[in-house]
């Protein structure tokens, strides 16, 4: 059975993970210091999606991929130079703040707007993609809300591997406890699943694709919709960098039986 | 007044995990602190009489509970559609939730379904002014807030190992069933089973004392030249063999299994910690053979006391990251250790 598939992948971008993030007090309430300065990459778990989503749909032709992201409308530009050479997809922008600090909820219903807007689309072809968790806010919470708001409620997370059966059935690992994985069959579309890591390198940049896409994301980024997230009934008492700096002990000039009996000793206490 | 409901699923076994006591511990501390508030309790599961009664003890004045074949597996339909009835029958305004994966794929769509607001990875929850307020970190562990909603119901799902468990006695609970009318479309996915290594092959064991991180340093070119990767292998297998340790890695060494290099076979990236791995809780660590650059320690937050043993003095673990730096060659410090172990 050859199914084509729809394949929306919602990506946000967050600060390249190198950087030293400070928080500050904003207007608007909590924020990164020297944010618009700092370079920003894909998310990572999201990515990992992007690139699961680009070969499910290498894999069963007549399938496309949608990147439905909202950050600000520079930024989302620098991480689509090098995102947009990775895999084939179109871009759906949406110009907001990219912070951890906005609501998941708030997010959820600017991301479902904007899948509801991509033309022709078919719930019985439908798989969203998604990271099940970000490297800003980390809730793990968007991708359940956008699924409830679409309707689906065959919905995975923490997925590291998806297989498409002979009948169309999807099989999907999903992590759970103890380093295992629980192992579920879904009918099929429409579905939704936030992914781990996966089982794919990142792809090499290639120039070729890199042109393809770079025809709808410009466009896509001139008519990014602007998004304002107001964080409702949410209120941050305190931000703050944990306050624990450990005073290390550097050891250099002992011996590795010295030292090995030191390491034993510490465990066994 | 708030109504809080600690929401719970059994085990395979019919058991409440610890986690799920953790979290009673945490929502009967907020209960004791705000006034006026009560404390309910909800469970799913196949068969919940056991679990409630194993609590019953507990200040909870009123039981809830979904139960059935169709309510065993960790399911998204089905556990939604348990969890919303639940919180509606219980009116609940604050929804308490260990963040186990069962509840961590749930929670948040039954917080959109039921219209209200959810917080995961919670490490506190307090009393502020009157009103509950929770503690959770951003940024990948890099900062902590402290964040309080007006929304309800308000979902939170504390993190397991963040708390007390609670140490209710056992009784008889009695438990008002909750009826969930279950349609084609929440059984459209089917539960297969687990899938794990084998018993000895596992290397990932959350109850672990101590977690011990293996670096990339381990598949590079040593002293003489070459790579030992055989070697590496052997002292690390040996080394967990010994400890029972939990075993983690950098992304860079994961990155290489998943590249297709032949290295380290035994890890995958469920063991990566981290800023794209876990965040474990273990009361020791020892790292070897690895920098200890930011995108790797974000996963040791909750690591407490922490060792390191890396060939550069001015690696990441120097400046403030572990307790102590052993400068030397994990190698040769690694067989030693094996066989004082082994003794």
């Amino acid at each position: 059975m050859n199914t084509a598939y729809q394949i929306v992948v919602c990506a946000g971008i967050v600060p390249d993970p190198l950087q030293t993030l400070e928080p500050v007090l904003s207007p608007t309430g909590p924020a990164l210091k020297n944010e618009m300065m700092l370079p920003a990459v894909l998310d990572p778990w999201a990515g990992h999606a992007l690139y699961e989503a680009a070969n499910l749909a290498k894999n069963a032709p007549g399938s496309k991929v949608w990147l439905v992201s909202l950050g600000p409308k520079a930024k989302l530009q620098q991480v689509m130079m090098t995102v947009a050479q990775k895999v084939p997809f179109e871009l759906v922008a949406l110009d907001g703040p990219a912070s951890g600090f906005t609501e998941a909820a708030e997010v959820a219903a600017a991301l479902t707007e904007a899948i509801q807007t991509i033309p022709g689309l078919d719930k019985s072809k439908l798989l969203v993609f998604g990271g099940w968790e970000s490297a800003s806010r980390g809730a793990g919470a968007t991708m359940q809300m956008v699924g409830e708001r679409l309707g689906i409620v065959d919905q995975f997370q923490g997925v590291d591997q998806l297989t498409v059966g002979a009948d169309g059935s999807l099989e999907i690992l999903e992590r759970i406890e103890g380093g295992k994985h629980q192992v579920s069959k879904c009918a099929g579309p429409p579905a939704l699943l936030g992914w781990a890591t996966g089982n794919l390198p990142e792809p090499k940049n290639n120039p070729q694709i890199g042109m393809t896409n770079m025809r709808t994301v410009m466009p896509a980024l001139q008519k990014a919709k602007p998004t304002k997230l107001a964080g409702e009934g949410l209120a941050f008492a305190s931000v703050t960098l944990p306050k624990q700096l450990r005073e290390t002990k550097v050891v250099k000039d002992k011996s590795p039986e010295e030292i090995a009996a030191e390491i034993a000793e510490w465990i066994n206490k | 007044m708030e109504t809080i409901l600690v929401l719970a699923h059994t085990e395979a076994d019919g058991t409440l995990a610890r986690s799920a006591r953790e979290a009673l511990h945490a929502a009967r501390a907020l209960n004791k602190a705000i006034a006026g508030s009560q404390l309910l309790v909800g469970l799913i599961g196949e068969n919940i009489q056991a679990a409630a009664d194993s609590i019953a003890a507990c200040p909870a004045t009123k039981f809830f509970g979904v139960s059935g074949a169709d309510f065993t597996v960790s399911r998204y339909a089905t556990d939604a559609a348990a969890a919303a009835a639940i919180c509606q029958a219980a009116q609940a305004t604050i929804v308490v939730v260990p963040a186990t994966s069962r509840w961590n794929r749930v929670l948040p769509g039954v917080a959109q379904r039921l219209g209200g607001r959810v917080d995961t990875h919670v490490t506190g929850l307090t009393e502020a002014g009157g009103q509950p307020a929770i503690n959770r970190w951003y940024y990948r562990q890099r900062m902590e807030a402290t964040i309080s909603r007006t929304q309800r119901p308000w979902f939170i799902a504390i993190d397991p190992g963040s708390q007390p468990a609670c140490e209710c006695g056992a009784g008889t609970a009695t438990v008002a069933s909750v009826a969930v009318n279950l349609t084609e479309a929440d059984q459209r996915t089917e539960v297969i089973g687990t899938r794990e290594p084998k018993a000895d092959a596992q290397t990932i064991r959350p109850d672990a004392h101590l977690l011990f991180v293996t670096g990339a340093g381990w598949t590079k070119k040593q002293a003489d030249g070459q790579t030992h990767v055989p070697e590496a292998e052997k002292i690390i297998l040996e080394f967990l063999k010994h400890t029972r340790a939990s075993l983690g890695s950098s992304k860079s060494l994961v990155d290489l299994g998943g590249e297709g290099q032949a290295v380290l076979p035994f890890l995958s990236h469920l063991n990566q910690i981290g800023q794209t791995g876990s965040t474990p809780r273990h009361a020791k660590g020892l790292s070897t053979c690895c920098h200890g650059e930011e995108p790797h320690t974000v996963g040791w937050r909750f690591i407490n006391e922490r060792r390191a043993i890396s060939l550069d003095p001015n690696c990441g673990w120097a400046r403030g990251k572990a307790d102590v730096l052993y400068v030397a060659d994990a190698f040769k410090v690694m067989v030693k250790l094996n066989e004082l172990l082994g003794q």
